[in-house]
C-alpha cells in the first residue's frame, strides 16, 4: 500500500481480469447474434485469454507480502454496517485467478471445436464467459457478500449450461436439481454470514479473521459460523449429503464439465474454507467434521466409480472422490496441500475431461464404455493424454497428482492412522477405476457398431493442443510442491504461506516424518497404485472382461451401481414429503379450513339476512301495527325509566 | 404545491383518456403517466435537495370533525410515489396491442387508480388517508368485474367485501384514536405522538388496524382472496394489485401501525411476525405444486410479501431497510413475472403449465427477458431482490435466529418454484399450444427490457433508495421504539 | 281569538285530540280500504294540528299555528298525491283493498 505508484500499475491489470469476460458475455449476449459463428467463439477465448494474461503480469509483477485491495464503492449499507463492493488480490486470489483464466482459455479453445456443429454455438461461449465473469469475482472479491456474488453466479451459470441442450427434459430436470442443492448450501453461507455480521459487525475477511481471533479458539460462535460456512461449500464442492448433483450436472455439453464441474467452480468450497482458515482454524470441532465428511465423501464416490460405466459419470464420481480427498487435507488443517491439491486436480481432471470428450466426439455422442474399445490405434493422441492425466490422478510418480496426494496422505499419517489407511484405500479404488475406464475405452477391439467404428476419428488440432497443454502441466506441475520434509523447498506453500500463516498458532503441529517414512509412504503409495492398475490390467484388457449389463446385476453391486440409492433416498424423504404437504396445504388449509372460516361468516350475514326479510310480508296493515306496537314500547320505555 | 400536481395529474389524465374514446386513451394515458413519471423524477431531486419542506401541504378541509388536507413527503412516501408512478407506465404500455373492450374507461380507471394509490402515500392525515385508502379499491373492483375472467363476479364480490371489512375496522380504530388526541384531530404527526392510549387499548387497537393491511397485503391467514383475485382480473388489474396496491399494506404498517399503537405491536408484533415468517413457507409450499401459471404467482408473490412484512416486524433497522428496499423491488419483479404470464396466456390461450413447454425454441427474446426477471424473483445477487432479501433475512435474523432459518427456506424453495414453472413452460419441446408463439412485440420488448434493467441498476447499486428511506425509517423506528 | 280558546280547559283539547288520534290509528288499523286508510291518516294529522293550536294559544307563542298552515299545506299536497297513487292502482287492480296490494315484499 506504501508504493502509490506500483499500486496503480497494479490496479489496472487488476480490474481489466474480471471485466473482460464481461465484456465478452456482453459482446456476445447482445450481438452475438448478427456475428459469424466462429468470431464469437475466439472473441470469448480471447477475452479469457486478456484476463490470463493481466493475471500472469500480476503474478509476474506483485510483491510478496503486497497485496492489492480496491474498495469500489458502498454497496449494502444500514444502521453502523457497510458492505462495500470491492476486491482483493493476494496469493490465494492469483493461484485461483492463473487457474481460472489459464485452464479457462485452454479450455474455450478446446470447446470451439467441440461445439462447432451446435446451433447453440454463440450461446455457449455467452454462457462461458459469464461463468468466468462469476468465477473471478468468487475469488477477487475482498469480503463474503462478494465471494457470494460470485458464488451464486456461478451457480446460475452450472445451471445454464448443465440444461444447455434445453429440448432435453432429463438434462433440465439435472440442472434444476444442481441449481437446487446448491441453493441449500448456499442458505447455510448465508447464515454463516448473518453470524459473521451479527458479531464481527463486518464481513471483510481481514476484519473477521482478527475479531474471530480475539474470540480464540473452541468458541461455539465460531464452531456455528464455521459449520454453517461448510455447508455451503459442500454444496458447492458436492460432498455428502450434497453430493448427487454433480453426477448429474454431466449432462452439460464436456468442456462444461471440465471447467466447471472439476477444474473451477466445484473447487469454490475449498477456496473459502481457505479463505476463512483463521476461522476454521478456531474451530477444532469443525475442522473434525470437515475431514469425517472428507473421508465419507471420497470413499463413497470411490467406490460408486468402480461401476459406473459411462465415461463422464466415471470422471464426474472421481472428481467428488477428488474434492472429499481435498476437504479431507483441510480438515487435518494442511489449507495449503488442499489448495495444492486443488490445482493439480484442476490440470489432470480438465486433461480427462477434455479427453473424454475427445472420445464422445470421435464416437458421435456414445458415452458408454461397454460400446467402446480399441480407440487407442485411432485417437493416438487423445489416448496418450488420457493415459498420462490417468497416471497422474492415480498418484504415480513423477506425476502432479503423486506430488499433492501424497502430501495429503502424509499429513493423514501423521494426523491419525485409521484415516491415512481409508484414504490410501479410496486412492487405490481411485487408481483401479481410472485404469478401468482407460483400458475399457481405448484397448482391445472396438465394440462398438461398424457404422461408429467407420468415422472413428482423432479430434482437429484445436481440441489436441488443450489436451497436450493439459498433459504438460499434468507432468510437470507437481514439482511446485516438492516435499518440504525430504529438504526441498514447496514453492506452492510457500507462495502462499502468508495467506495461511494466521492460522498456523491454533492447529495441532506435528513432528515433520522422517525422511525414511516419507519416502517409505511414497514408495508403498506408488507400489499399491500400480498394482492396481496391473490389475485392472489383467481384469479388463488380459481377461477381457466387461462391465455386466445393469439389471444382471445382484447383491452388493447392484446397490453400488445404483449409487446406493440416495437419490431415491431424497426423493422419498424430501421430495415426495414437499408435495404432499403443498397439496395438503392448499385442499385442507386454503380450502377447507381458512376459506371455510371466510365462506361462513358471509353464510351467517346472508343467513340472518334470509330470515329478517320475512318479516317484509308486504301487508301494510302489518307494517302500521308493526309501528304503533313498537311506538308504544317506546313510549312505554320512557314511562318506566 | 409540488405534492398537489403529483396527485392529480393521474386525476386529469383519468378525466382525460375518459374523453379521448377508446382510439387514444391508451396514447394519451401513457403519455400522462410518463409525464407524472418526468415530474417524480424532479420531486426527487427536490427531496435530495431541499427535504421535505417544499412538499407539505396544511389546509383546513372538514371543521367537525376536524380532518384537514395534510400531505406530504417523507422518504417513504417519496420511495412509494417513485414506485407508484415507475410502474404505472409500465402497466398501461403492457396493455397496448391488446385488444380491450371500452379501452377508454380501461386507461382512465388505471389513472384513477393510479391517482388513489398516490393519495394513500401522501396523507397525512388519518380520515384522508382513509378515504384514498377505500377509494383505491373502487377502479380495480371495477377492472376487475368488467374485463376478468368468466368467474370474475363471485371473485370481485370476495375480494370487495374482504378487503372493505378489515377497513371499516381500521376507520374505527382511528375514530378512537381521534378521540382521544387531546386536539381531536387526524393528524398524523400527532397520533404518533399520543401519550395517553394506554397499553391495554393499544393492544386491541393493533388488531383493529392490523388487520385492515394484513387483508391487503396479505398476510396468511387473511390470504385466500389473492390466488382467485389475481387470476380472475385481467393482466393490468394483477399488476396493479400485486405490484401497488399490496404495497400499501405495508407501507401502512410503516406508517399508521408501527408508530401509532407501539405498545400493542410490542404485545403482539411478535405474533403477527411468526404469522408472517409461516406464512413465507406455507405459501412457498403450495406454489410449488401449482399447475396454473397465474395461481403460482400469485403462492409466490405471498410468500415473498411475507418475508417483506416480516422485516417490519422485527423493528431493526435491517429489517426495515430491507422491506423497504424489497417493497420496491418486489413490485418491478412481479409486475415482470406477470406480464410473462400474460405473454403466455394471451399467445396460447392457456395458462395451464401442462399445456405449454418449449417456447424457448421459438422466442429467444422472451426467453432472456423472462429468465432475468425469474432470477430477479429468485433473488440472484446483484439482482435487486437479493439486496432486500439480504437485509430482510438479516434483521429477521437479528431478530431470532431459528425464525431466519425458518425464513431463510424461502431462497431454496423458492427457486424450486421458480425454475420448475420456468422449466415447464419454457424448456423441452414445444406443444401444440406453444408451436406458433410470436417473439415479443417492441412494446412489450420495452416493457421487460425495461423491467430488466431495473432489476440489475438497483440490485447493483442500491444506495440511492437505501439512502432515501433511512431517515425516515429512523423516526418511525424510533416511535416504535420509544413508547 | 285567543280568548276563545282559552275559554275551554287545556285538558279537554288533550282529551279530544288524543281521541281523535286514537280514531284515526283504529281506522288505519283495521280497514282495508284505502281512502279510509288515508282520511284516517289525515285525522291523526289534524288532530295533531288541534293540540298544536291549542299550546300555542296557551303558551302566548304563534309559531305553533304557523306551523299548523305549513302541515295543512303540506298535507294537502300529500293527500293529492296519495289519491292520484289510489287511483292509478284502482284503475289497474279494480281495487282498494290494501291486503291486495302486498307485492312489495322480501
Amino acid at each position: 500500500m506504501n508504493n502509490l505508484l506500483q499500486d496503480t500499475a497494479l490496479i489496472f491489470p487488476a480490474l481489466l481480469i474480471p471485466l473482460f469476460p464481461l465484456i465478452g458475455f456482453m459482446v456476445n449476449g447482445v450481438f452475438g447474434k448478427y456475428l459469424p459463428k466462429q468470431i464469437t467463439g475466439w472473441l470469448a477465448s480471447l477475452a479469457i485469454l486478456g484476463s490470463f494474461i493481466c493475471a500472469a503480469y500480476l503474478f509476474l509483477n506483485m510483491n510478496k507480502g503486497s497485496n492489492i485491495n480496491i474498495d469500489m464503492f458502498e454497496w449494502i449499507s444500514f444502521a453502523h454496517i457497510q458492505i462495500g463492493f470491492g476486491f482483493l488480490i493476494d496469493p490465494l486470489t492469483l493461484i485461483m485467478l492463473l487457474v481460472i483464466t489459464g485452464i479457462g482459455f485452454l479450455i474455450h479453445l478446446y470447446s470451439i471445436s467441440y461445439m462447432h456443429e451446435d446451433e447453440g454455438f454463440t450461446r455457449f461461449f455467452t454462457y462461458l464467459n459469464m461463468f468466468v465473469f462469476f468465477m473471478l469475482l468468487l475469488v477477487m472479491g475482498n469480503n463474503y457478500l462478494v465471494m457470494f456474488i460470485g458464488w451464486e453466479g456461478v451457480g446460475l451459470c452450472s445451471y445454464l449450461l448443465i440444461g444447455f441442450w434445453f429440448k432435453n427434459n432429463a438434462y433440465n430436470n439435472a440442472a434444476k436439481k444442481a441449481f437446487i442443492m446448491n441453493r441449500i448450501g448456499d442458505l447455510g453461507f448465508l447464515l454463516g454470514m448473518f453470524f459473521m455480521l451479527f458479531y464481527f459487525g463486518s464481513l471483510n475477511y481481514d476484519v473477521v479473521a482478527n475479531e474471530a481471533a480475539k474470540l480464540g479458539i473452541n468458541n461455539s460462535l465460531i464452531t456455528i459460523t464455521t459449520i454453517l460456512l461448510f455447508v455451503g461449500a459442500s454444496g458447492k464442492s458436492a460432498q455428502i449429503p450434497l453430493y448427487t448433483w454433480l453426477p448429474d450436472a454431466m449432462a452439460g455439453p464436456t468442456p462444461v464439465s471440465a471447467l466447471i464441474h472439476a477444474a473451477t467452480m466445484v473447487t469454490a468450497g475449498i477456496y473459502m474454507i481457505v479463505r476463512s482458515n483463521v476461522l476454521f482454524a478456531l474451530s477444532p470441532i469443525t475442522l473434525e467434521v470437515i475431514l469425517i465428511v472428507g473421508i465419507l465423501t471420497s470413499v463413497m464416490a470411490a467406490i460408486i466409480g468402480l461401476l459406473q460405466n459411462d465415461i463422464k459419470k466415471v470422471l464426474a464420481y472421481s472428481t467428488v472422490s477428488q474434492l472429499g480427498l481435498m476437504f479431507c487435507a483441510l480438515g487435518m488443517g494442511a489449507f495449503s496441500s488442499g489448495m495444492f491439491h486443488v490445482v493439480t486436480h484442476a490440470f489432470f481432471k480438465a486433461l480427462l475431461f477434455l479427453g473424454s470428450g475427445s472420445v464422445i466426439h470421435a464416437l458421435h455422442g456414445e458415452q458408454d464404455i461397454r460400446n467402446m474399445g480399441g480407440l487407442a490405434k485411432y485417437t493416438k493422441v487423445t489416448f496418450y493424454t488420457f493415459f498420462i492425466g490417468s497416471l497422474a490422478i492415480s498418484g504415480i510418480f513423477p506425476f502432479a497428482g503423486f506430488f499433492s496426494k501424497d502430501e495429503i496422505l502424509a499429513h493423514a499419517f501423521q494426523e491419525n492412522i485409521v484415516v491415512w489407511i481409508i484414504l490410501t484405500t479410496s486412492s487405490l479404488i481411485t487408481a483401479f477405476y481410472m485404469f478401468r475406464l482407460v483400458y475399457l475405452t481405448f484397448f482391445n477391439e472396438f465394440r462398438g457398431t461398424e457404422d461408429v467404428k467407420k468415422h472413428i476419428h482423432e479430434s482437429p488440432a484445436l481440441m489436441t493442443i488443450p489436451l497436450v497443454v493439459l498433459t504438460i502441466l499434468s507432468v510437470i506441475g507437481g514439482f511446485m510442491g516438492l516435499p518440504e520434509g525430504l529438504g526441498f523447498t514447496h514453492a506452492f506453500g510457500n507462495f502462499l504461506s502468508e495467506v495461511t500463516a494466521p492460522s498456523l498458532p491454533y492447529l495441532k503441529q506435528h513432528q515433520h516424518l522422517s525422511h525414511a517414512t516419507e519416502i517409505g509412504l511414497m514408495i508403498f503409495a506408488v507400489v499399491a497404485a500400480l498394482s492396481m492398475i496391473v490389475w485392472a490390467r489383467i481384469k479388463y484388457v488380459k481377461n477381457k472382461e466387461l462391465p455386466a449389463a445393469d439389471e444382471s446385476l445382484t447383491g452388493l453391486n447392484k446397490i453400488i451401481s445404483n449409487k446406493f440409492y440416495v437419490d431415491e433416498f431424497y426423493n422419498n424423504i424430501i421430495v415426495k414429503p414437499i408435495t404432499v404437504l403443498s397439496d395438503l396445504f392448499l385442499v385442507l388449509i386454503d380450502k377447507l379450513i381458512i376459506d371455510l372460516a371466510v365462506n361462513a361468516t358471509a353464510w351467517v350475514v346472508s343467513a340472518t339476512g334470509k330470515t329478517l326479510r320475512l318479516l317484509q310480508n308486504g301487508n301494510t296493515g302489518f307494517y302500521v301495527f308493526a309501528m304503533v306496537i313498537g311506538m308504544i314500547v317506546l313510549l312505554l320505555i320512557r314511562v318506566i325509566l | 404545491m409540488m405534492t398537489i400536481y403529483i396527485l392529480l395529474l393521474p386525476l386529469l389524465a383519468s378525466l382525460i383518456a375518459l374523453a379521448a374514446g377508446n382510439k387514444f386513451a391508451s396514447r394519451l394515458a401513457l403519455f400522462f403517466s410518463a409525464a407524472e413519471l418526468l415530474l417524480t423524477v424532479y420531486a426527487y431531486i427536490i427531496f435530495t435537495k431541499e427535504g421535505y419542506a417544499p412538499f407539505a401541504i396544511q389546509h383546513a378541509w372538514i371543521s367537525s370533525p376536524s380532518i384537514s388536507i395534510n400531505m406530504g413527503v417523507d422518504g417513504l412516501s417519496l420511495l412509494m410515489v417513485i414506485l407508484t408512478n415507475l410502474i404505472s407506465p409500465l402497466i398501461i404500455l403492457s396493455a397496448f396491442n391488446r385488444n380491450i373492450e371500452n379501452a377508454s374507461r380501461y386507461f382512465a380507471l388505471i389513472l384513477f387508480m393510479q391517482f388513489a394509490m398516490l393519495g394513500v402515500f401522501i396523507s397525512f392525515d388519518g380520515l384522508l388517508y382513509y378515504i384514498f385508502w377505500e377509494l383505491a379499491l373502487i377502479p380495480i373492483y371495477f377492472i376487475a368485474l368488467n374485463w376478468g375472467g368468466k368467474n370474475r363476479v363471485a371473485v370481485t364480490l370476495k375480494f370487495f367485501i374482504y378487503t372493505l371489512a378489515g377497513s371499516l375496522l381500521m376507520l374505527v380504530g382511528f375514530i378512537y384514536l381521534y378521540w382521544k388526541n387531546p386536539n381531536h384531530t387526524f393528524n398524523w404527526h400527532e397520533l404518533s405522538a399520543l401519550t395517553n392510549v394506554c397499553s391495554c387499548d393499544q393492544s386491541w387497537l393493533f388488531w383493529l388496524i392490523f388487520i385492515a393491511f394484513a387483508i391487503k397485503i396479505p398476510i396468511v391467514p387473511f390470504h385466500t382472496w389473492q390466488a382467485d383475485t389475481y387470476s380472475e382480473s385481467p393482466t393490468q388489474g394483477t399488476m396493479l394489485l400485486s405490484g401497488i396496491m399490496l404495497k400499501m399494506g405495508i407501507y401502512s404498517l410503516f406508517r399508521w401501525l408501527l408508530p401509532i399503537v407501539p405498545a400493542g405491536v410490542a404485545q403482539w408484533g411478535p405474533l403477527a411476525l411468526t404469522l408472517c415468517i409461516i406464512g413465507v413457507v406455507y405459501a412457498s409450499v403450495i406454489a410449488i405444486m401449482q399447475g396454473d401459471l397465474k395461481r403460482l404467482l400469485a403462492y409466490s408473490s405471498l410468500s415473498h410479501v411475507g418475508l417483506i412484512a416480516a422485516g417490519v416486524f422485527v423493528l431493526n433497522s435491517s429489517g426495515m431497510q430491507g422491506a423497504a428496499v424489497q417493497m420496491l423491488a418486489h413490485a418491478i419483479n412481479v409486475v415482470g413475472l406477470f406480464y410473462c404470464a400474460d405473454i403466455i396466456i394471451n399467445r396460447t390461450g392457456t395458462s395451464n403449465l401442462y399445456l405449454l413447454g418449449g417456447i424457448r425454441n421459438v422466442a429467444p427474446r422472451f426467453n432472456t427477458l423472462f429468465m432475468i426477471v425469474v432470477l430477479g424473483s429468485v433473488a440472484l445477487p446483484l439482482t435487486n431482490a437479493f439486496i432486500g432479501e439480504f437485509l430482510l433475512l438479516f434483521g429477521v435474523y437479528t431478530y431470532n435466529t431459528w425464525l431466519a432459518v425458518f425464513a431463510g427456506l424461502t431462497i431454496i424453495l423458492g427457486a424450486v418454484y421458480m425454475l420448475r414453472m420456468f422449466q415447464i413452460t419454457m424448456l423441452g419441446n414445444t406443444s401444440e399450444h406453444t408451436a406458433q408463439f410470436n417473439d415479443l412485440s417492441i412494446n412489450e420488448s420495452i416493457v421487460l427490457g425495461t423491467i430488466a434493467i431495473l432489476i440489475f441498476v438497483t440490485g447493483i447499486y442500491p444506495k440511492p433508495i437505501i439512502e432515501l428511506v433511512q431517515p425516515t425509517l429512523e423516526v418511525i423506528l424510533n416511535k416504535a421504539l420509544i413508547k | 281569538m285567543n280568548q276563545t280558546l282559552e275559554a275551554v280547559p287545556q285538558n279537554w283539547y288533550l282529551i279530544l285530540s288524543t281521541l281523535l288520534f286514537c280514531i284515526g290509528v283504529i281506522g288505519v288499523l283495521f280497514r282495508r280500504n284505502a281512502i279510509i286508510i288515508l282520511m284516517c291518516i289525515e285525522l291523526m294529522l289534524n288532530s295533531v294540528n288541534l293540540l298544536l293550536v291549542a299550546f300555542s294559544a296557551y303558551a302566548g307563542n304563534n309559531d305553533g299555528q304557523v306551523f299548523v298552515f305549513f302541515i295543512m299545506v303540506v298535507a294537502a299536497a300529500e293527500v293529492a298525491v296519495g289519491l292520484a297513487l289510489l287511483m292509478s292502482i284502482y284503475r289497474n287492480i279494480a281495487s282498494t283493498d290494501i291486503n291486495v296490494l302486498n307485492k312489495l315484499k322480501w
